[in-house]
């Protein structure tokens, strides 16, 4: 696939997806798939730039290690955050998801598994199918940024491995989200 | 009523050769029950030179007390009789007691033990029930058990659950156990030990294998492991997520939660891990299957209607038709031993309590005044529910009676208890 499109096709997912708002319930409980209200001003004109080479190469900065650890490098950002009760990757995450799509598609031998989590709150099956549902959104993503599926596998830790145990909102939300997690690393 | 119970492992469960050894176990604490309990006497066995602790009339009374139906009289200071003929009934009728247990323990060579009890009608003086057991020291607490199944039976007309076991998950830190032990709690058994979470265990209808999800190959696996030998397999480990595993009621299939084809949708699977079959469809999640006893109907939750909410289908398959109508979150759905009774976790107002709905009529009543319930389960004589909730911040287990008047606490100080499940 042409790099050039990629960041138009990943524009054109997000603002197809929109995100949603949380509202007064106290738990993640809906299916969040509320497309009609896309957000499309958020994500408009942010056509610019493309998949980064240089992260691709690892050169970016003179920084010679696994382009992966590279703190410069946005493949070196693991975390794709939630808003509560949604299941949509955010604008803000384009950069990193497409740098992570470089690198898969330059190595095609390497192979990412992408764990979705969610917040404590309910039944843990249900959370795990939540976070499935995380996992799935940024597989997807990846997808149609041309990463094959046989290096991708999406599953979900559920309420498992909580990034923050406490029992608040701030907590909640470190929660809600999908880490990228490399099968060499 | 707090206290510390003393711990005998009756057998030392293995996994992949690893002899796990038993580590202390729960505390009990009852609250309430039921408003005309039964009175009985639980007098203190004739004890033998070098018996087990603690005695057994103490195990006895406290799985009768534990019930909810009935009261124990204090038998303390007053006669101690071992035969029906040395019995003043007269003493007991006017400690309010309307039936009484006596019994003694002999020691026999080897090791064993004779242990003879008898069940005495207080009022009408006669004899409800005599048995002899002859056991060795390991036998001990299950005997108590059956003494107390028996007792209970007689005196209220359904089958005792005090035999019966339980499977749970304690992190301790970063630890994981996943542990089987007695139904008050006591003999705890490590059958799996993990650095990684452990969920949703659920015994075979014999209650010789536990299904359960392991997170330790960095995805959620099912897996079927024996309880007699610790052996195990996977059952479920597709590309994915693998969860929410449920017996048949003949033990030779699972229902499973599978993402292989997207979202999360229940699937029919041999134990061996042959002869997949897709049960559900739909765009979204349905996840949680339990079988009703005469396995012809799954029960699950699924978000197909906006929210979560229990559902059932046939197990053959076909369009499923919505069970829970009141409220936004109904999840964890789990089926009395005679298919009459759903529980569930329903939140309301933010808290997640154990609701428990008739089917034949839809009438659904709250059972706990706890706020994070999750995972109820069946006793097997279905007179209670087992679930786990948060006290203090931690994780405990609490069973309720299905009039919700009586409650029971299990924990460890240290220990957060979680996906406890009922079996045989």
């Amino acid at each position: 696939m042409n790099k050039i499109f990629l960041p138009v096709l990943l524009t054109l997912i997000l603002s197809a997806c929109g995100t949603t708002t949380g509202t007064q319930a106290t738990v993640e409980d809906r299916t969040g798939d509320k497309a009609a209200t896309a957000t499309g001003a958020e994500t408009a004109g942010t056509g610019a730039g493309g998949v980064s080479g240089a992260a691709v190469d690892g050169k970016q900065g003179g920084y010679t290690g696994d382009p992966r650890k590279n703190p410069a490098s946005p493949l070196s950002k693991r975390d794709i955050f939630f808003d509560f009760d949604s299941f949509v990757v955010k604008p803000e995450y384009r950069p990193v998801l497409e740098a992570h799509a470089g690198y898969l598609m330059a190595k095609r031998d390497s192979r990412v598994i992408l764990q979705g989590n969610a917040d404590e709150r309910g039944s843990r099956e249900y959370n795990l199918a939540l976070g499935q549902k995380r996992a799935e959104a940024v597989r997807k993503a990846l997808a149609v940024l041309g990463v094959n599926d046989s290096q991708m596998e999406a599953v979900s830790f559920g309420e498992e491995k909580p990034r923050n145990e406490g029992d608040t909102e701030e907590a909640y939300a470190q929660n809600r989200r999908t880490d990228v997690v490399y099968g060499d690393e | 009523m707090l206290r510390a119970v003393l711990l005998f492992p009756l057998f030392c469960l293995s996994l992949l050769g690893a002899a796990f050894s038993a580590h202390a176990a729960m505390e009990i604490q009852v609250i309430g029950g039921a408003a005309n309990k039964i009175a009985v006497a639980v007098v203190p066995f004739q004890m033998a030179a070098g018996q087990p602790e603690p005695m057994l009339t103490q195990i006895v009374g406290d799985d009768l007390n534990r019930s909810g139906q009935i009261r124990l009289v204090d038998a303390r200071g007053l006669q101690q009789p071992v035969e029906p003929a040395q019995v003043n009934y007269s003493t007991w009728r006017a400690q309010g007691a309307e039936a009484m247990v006596i019994g003694q323990v002999i020691a026999l060579p080897g090791g064993r033990f004779d242990v003879r009890f008898r069940l005495l009608d207080v009022i009408k003086q006669t004899q409800l029930a005599g048995f002899g057991y002859n056991i060795s020291a390991s036998q001990w607490r299950a005997t108590a058990h059956q003494i107390a199944d028996i007792v209970y039976e007689k005196l209220t007309g359904t089958p005792g659950a005090f035999s019966s076991r339980i499977a749970y998950v304690q992190k301790q830190g970063k630890r994981f156990e996943l542990r089987v032990a007695d139904a008050d709690g006591q003999n705890p058994r490590t059958v799996v030990r993990s650095n990684e979470s452990v969920i949703s265990p659920m015994f075979s209808p014999d209650g010789t294998r536990l299904a359960y999800v392991s997170f330790e190959d960095r995805k959620p696996v099912v897996y079927v492991q024996s309880l007699q030998d610790g052996s195990r397999h996977k059952t479920a480990a597709f590309k994915g997520s693998n969860s929410a595993p449920a017996w048949t009621p003949d033990g030779r299939r699972l229902a499973v939660v599978l993402t292989r084809d997207e979202t999360s949708q229940i699937y029919m699977i041999n134990v061996d891990g042959s002869g997949v079959s897709r049960l559900t469809r739909s765009g979204g999640i349905d996840t949680e299957p339990v079988f009703s006893p005469d396995g012809k109907t799954v029960y699950f939750t699924s978000d197909r209607g906006g929210s979560p909410q229990i559902y059932r289908v046939a197990a053959s398959g076909g369009e499923p038709t919505r069970v829970t109508f009141s409220g936004s979150y109904n999840v964890s759905p789990a089926i009395s031993p005679d298919g009459r009774l759903l529980a569930y976790i329903g939140r309301d107002e933010g808290r997640f309590r154990v609701m428990l709905h008739e089917l034949a009529s839809g009438q659904t009543r709250v059972l706990t005044d706890t706020a994070r319930d999750e995972s109820p389960s069946f006793a097997p004589n279905g007179q209670s529910i087992l679930y786990a909730t948060v006290q203090g911040g931690r994780g405990v287990l609490g069973t309720v009676s299905l009039d919700g008047k009586t409650r029971s606490r299990l924990s460890e100080p240290g220990v957060d208890a979680r996906e406890p499940a009922w079996g045989p």
